[in-house]
């Protein structure tokens, strides 16, 4: 295949994978923005995302309802774990930024293995709702991942209008602002908390259902998004939502297009070695708040 | 008995201690003890950098793999001996830590954790780009190649247990002491100084960053070490050593045997093997295990044990 | 009255002397009897004391699935054994440790098994980083260590002497002999996929070498990094003038890989030829692989009942537990690693021989060396029911067997044999003799 051709399967992939990575990574950016905190456990909500769209989809039988099921219950289960999460370790460590890490560490663990004990160690495909091929001229591409794209786009927008126009949205962005002014104003901080909370699981799990009939539902699935949120979230600045859209556009087309002519493992070390170069010039990141 | 004599008396003892073990263990746990010296001196380095400066990593795996590519890649491929070998790890480990903190410790906090863990996992990824030389996760084995020590005329082959265990227990004891010292030193007053309030010790005068470079490349040294008497004690030289749950061990073991004092690594190594040990026994998912610890730790015991006691009952503990 | 029977008693004179004297012989020869009868006992008890087999088994971590039908058919095999009288009369017990599949693990179960289980030999391991990794503290232990691998490190004479590899053939053999079968049948330009680390590079290098000989060429090779998920830009890269595409994706990626393979060619595809390594526990009926349809792979052992096997073949498939199709007989959907846990049944067959062979009785020094060299002394294996797979040519000096390979193809969702290649095409020249090392 010639060049052009090449290039425009790499932005293909890269489009596609830069919306999935900004839904998963908006997760974990809210949840820093607001609550000052890391969770490493992130990327297994998005595991358990797609493993419960599996289970639905078993349990439904047809690809359609199956994938709307899932659709409505993982991110739905998914939440509610994190509220539960956020009610019996997060608040009783006070959200103090090390014992989060720690603990959502521990959660990492525990939920892989657990998934891994109920769900075993093969990776188990699902069916996409929708299945079509394009065939351009020089290649066919899945219609699917395509759909993909437009639903995390959807996803992206509706989160975004959550923010900006209603309430909730409100009271995120003043306690990101200054928690104690937003308290002093009446903004109820822990609800908002434990909701911002899990709205972050929500979206990583809303990714991992979108994304499962592209690969598999696997219990080691989770490791990679979260190291793909990083470098987004740290690139764009912890924070800053528009800064993580615009980070997991350049990271995912960029990854798409260096790992398509070059190595994806040396894309994937330069991406890293990107974050560092980044935080030596801007220590907030691109767009992040500047913090001593 | 003053306070340091108290001190140093209660680690001399501590040495002693292991020493006299080996010649009272039975051969399953001769082992297992050496092992779990070279992990704990792993452990004493992460400490060093956690408990003392107050900077929490998820990439120190990399000075690890650091300390055990730069011993094991020149002995399998030029037949270096072994104290050159060490030397070279050391140095690698140490060149990495300056090399990083230059770029990292211009962040704090949230970030400093995340980019540790970035640049450990860049060298993780380069260790598989390099398959060529590293031989990748597959890996190498050093027994072959490995000299034997030259000591006072006598051939000290590195297979024989007594050599691993007394090497192993000359490494530990080397970090243990640079880590007591260093405790007890001016040095590691600022280093605390640091860790409680930044602000304040840059106020009093001091430059933090060189501090806490300084202290990186201490815990670099110390985690390098470890990882340089790993391959050169138990041989086997891996792409796994330098993963991400490689660097997530030596935090568990800290915490559990109490972040911030001398020996608690120690502690926390040796309990957190024996656990695993026998969980795995009983359970196919010993990582669980690992994960509901860590979450009980941080919820219940967040000192840690020496912590918990150095609070209660023994002050004086460094 | 009474006074007459006291009378005769004391009275009793010589006649109670010789009861007593009778009794007294009697205990005395009952105490010898029950004596014997005791010592006999207890020598019957040493004869009969289990031999304890270590087995170092992927219960969790990337060979999970593997590790579990090891542990299955591990179980079948000794439950058979011991139904027929265990080892040389003495009944098998297996000890059982978790390495996670990590090699910072392996060495430390190793270590378990021998110093505090105290088993008479160790086995089981599969994936290669871990059996690198285990085999040194196993060398340095003495203690015999039986690989159920495909890799190529026990025949490429850098273990040591107490490895072994008798059960399962490697990596470089299956790709020697499939080698000249596809550049015969197939087509002579082949472009390779495989992941990007050392069982890959294992397929790369023999298939590259084989060519050559065959007047094969290998127009492009694709290295794929172990956690990609996505391939569609890798297909993008094979040259269009491909003839054959040879891959050999493992890991959770494959059904992608095989759903974007069909994407990317659609109905204009080159002959496609895989391992069945890719699907392992997989089931061919998954949807996503129907475009597998037509393509090639090879298989240790057919997983498919092909109808013509021989009857101890199907008594092997009844004692582990599969069905015609090479599912669990308890649970159609859960699908075996057929083509690799035949490696434990046979392995602990050729343990089994050895013992009996070398007369070993107890882990000691002595009885390991006669055990090592009875075993070094063989030169092959016959099919039957303890080699099921096939029969074995067995290299002593490289401590490493080889075997027939089978070329199935995939038609309706099944796998059919359509040559299983002789035991010569997979012959390639030793690099290695343990032998010259010293025990």
């Amino acid at each position: 295949m010639s060049f052009g051709p090449h290039l425009f399967l790499a932005l293909l992939e890269g489009t596609v994978t830069a919306f999935v990575l900004a839904l998963t990574a908006l997760g974990l950016s809210l949840v820093f923005g607001v609550m000052r905190i890391v969770n490493v456990a992130h990327g297994e909500f998005y595991m358990l995302g797609a493993v419960l769209a599996w289970a639905c989809a078993h349990a439904v039988g047809t690809p359609v309802a199956g994938f709307i099921v899932a659709m409505l219950v993982a991110p739905l289960a998914v939440g509610a774990f994190a509220l539960v999460a956020d009610r019996w370790i997060l608040r009783r460590v006070n959200y103090h930024p090390e014992s989060t890490i720690v603990a959502t560490i521990g959660l990492l663990y525990v939920l892989q293995q657990a998934v891994l004990m109920l769900y075993g160690p093969d990776a188990r495909p699902v069916a996409p709702p929708l299945y079509f091929k394009i065939q351009f001229p020089w290649f066919g591409y899945s219609g699917y991942k395509l759909v993909v794209a437009a639903a995390s786009a959807l996803l992206l927008a509706a989160t975004w209008l959550l923010i900006t126009r209603t309430r909730l949205g409100l009271y995120m962005r003043a306690t990101q602002q200054d928690l104690e002014m937003a308290q002093a104003f009446g903004v109820p901080a822990r609800r908002v908390y434990a909701l911002v909370f899990a709205l972050g699981a929500m979206l990583a799990a809303a990714a991992g259902v979108l994304i499962v009939p592209i690969e598999q539902a696997h219990y080691l699935m989770g490791l990679d998004p979260l190291l793909m949120s990083f470098i987004v979230v740290i690139i764009g600045g912890l924070g800053s939502l528009r800064g993580t859209l615009v980070a997991a556009f350049a990271v995912g087309l960029s990854d798409g297009v260096v790992s398509v002519f070059f190595s994806p493992t040396l894309a994937k070390i330069v991406a890293t070695l990107l974050v560092a170069a980044v935080l030596v010039v801007r220590p907030g990141g691109l767009f992040g708040e500047e913090r001593a | 008995m003053s306070a340091w004599r108290k001190v140093l008396a209660l680690h001399l003892a501590v040495l002693l201690a292991l020493l006299v073990l080996q010649f009272v263990l039975p051969p399953y746990h001769h082992t297992n003890v050496a092992r779990i010296m070279v992990l704990a001196a792993y452990a004493i380095g992460y400490n060093v950098l956690l408990g003392y400066t107050g900077l929490m990593s998820l990439g120190h795996a990399m000075f690890f793999a650091a300390g055990m590519y730069g011993a094991g890649l020149p002995v399998y491929y030029f037949g270096m001996g072994a104290p050159a070998a060490f030397a070279c790890g050391l140095a690698a480990g140490v060149g990495l830590a300056l090399l990083f903190g230059l770029m990292a410790l211009r962040t704090v906090g949230p970030s400093f954790l995340i980019v540790s863990m970035m640049f450990g996992q860049a060298l993780f990824l380069v260790t598989l780009y390099f398959n060529e030389i590293t031989l990748g996760d597959q890996g190498f084995i050093l027994s072959e190649k490995l000299r034997p020590l030259e000591l006072a005329g006598t051939q000290l082959g590195f297979h024989e247990p007594a050599v691993k265990y007394n090497l192993a227990l000359a490494i530990f004891t080397g970090c243990l002491l640079a880590a007591l010292a260093l405790r007890l030193s001016a040095l590691g007053r600022v280093l605390i100084g640091i860790r409680e309030n930044e602000e304040r010790t840059r106020l009093l005068g001091y430059d933090s960053f060189r501090y806490k470079l300084l202290a990186l490349g201490v815990s670099g040294a110390l985690s390098a070490a470890a990882g340089a008497g790993y391959a050169l004690l138990f041989s086997y030289v891996g792409s796994t050593f330098a993963s991400i749950l490689f660097s997530i061990y030596p935090l568990l073991w800290t915490l559990l045997g109490g972040v911030g004092t001398v020996l608690g690594p120690l502690v926390g190594t040796a309990l957190m093997f024996y656990l695993v040990d026998t969980v795995s026994g009983v359970t196919s998912s010993y990582l669980l295990f690992v994960g509901a610890a860590l979450v009980a730790l941080v919820l219940w015991f967040p000192l840690g044990i020496l912590g918990t006691v150095r609070s209660r009952w023994l002050p004086w503990l460094p | 009255m009474s006074q007459n029977r006291r009378q005769g008693a004391a009275t009793a004179g010589p006649e109670f002397g010789r009861r007593r004297t009778l009794i007294s012989l009697g205990s005395l020869a009952g105490a010898v009897l029950t004596g014997s009868v005791l010592n006999t006992r207890f020598a019957f008890a040493q004869a009969n004391r289990p031999i304890r087999i270590g087995f170092q088994v992927h219960r969790t971590g990337v060979g999970a699935v593997y590790g579990r039908w090891f542990e299955r058919t591990t179980t079948a095999t000794v439950r058979m054994l011991n139904e027929k009288g265990g080892i040389a009369g003495r009944p098998i017990e297996i000890v059982a440790e978790d390495d996670g599949t990590d090699p910072k693990r392996g060495p430390e179960v190793v270590e378990k098994l021998a110093r505090q289980h105290k088993v008479d030999f160790v086995y089981g391991t599969l994936f290669s980083h871990v059996v690198i990794a285990s085999a040194p503290r196993a060398g340095e232990l003495k203690i015999p260590y039986f690989v159920v691998s495909e890799g190529y490190h026990v025949a490429s004479g850098k273990m040591n002497r107490y490895c072994f590899q008798p059960g399962i053939t490697d990596v470089r053999a299956q790709v020697t002999a499939v080698a000249s079968w596809i550049l015969g049948k197939l087509g002579k330009k082949v472009t390779l996929i495989y992941p990007d680390y050392a069982f890959g590079y294992d397929h790369r290098d023999y298939f590259s070498q084989a060519a050559e000989k065959h007047g094969g060429r290998v127009l492009e090779k694709l290295a794929i990094p172990p956690a990609e998920r996505s391939f569609t830009k890798y297909f993008a890269r094979i040259p269009a003038d491909t003839e054959v595409l040879y891959h050999v994706m493992v890991g959770p990626g494959v059904l992608t890989f095989v759903k974007e393979m069909g994407e990317h060619f659609g109905k204009k595809r080159p002959q496609i030829f895989g391992f069945i390594d890719s699907l392992e526990g997989v089931d061919m009926a998954s949807s996503g692989l129907e475009y597998l349809d037509g393509t090639y792979f090879w298989e240790a052992m057919p997983r498919y009942l092909q109808g013509n096997e021989p009857a101890y073949v199907k008594e092997y498939r009844q004692r582990v537990g599969v069905n015609d199709a090479g599912a669990s007989l308890a649970d159609p959907k859960d699908v075996s690693t057929y083509s690799h846990m035949f490696g434990c049944w046979e392995t602990l067959h050729v343990i089994k021989q050895a013992v009996e062979k070398s007369g070993y009785r107890d882990p000691a020094a002595g009885d390991y060396r006669k055990f090592i060299e009875s075993l070094e002394a063989e030169t092959g294996f016959a099919e039957g029911l303890a080699h099921p797979q096939g029969a074995k040519r067995f290299n002593g000096r490289l401590h490493q067997c080889y075997g027939h390979q089978h070329l199935s193809k995939v038609e309706g969702g099944r796998l059919k044999v359509v040559h299983r290649t002789a035991i010569e095409d997979s012959l390639y020249p030793p690099e290695g003799d343990y032998t010259r090392q010293s025990l």
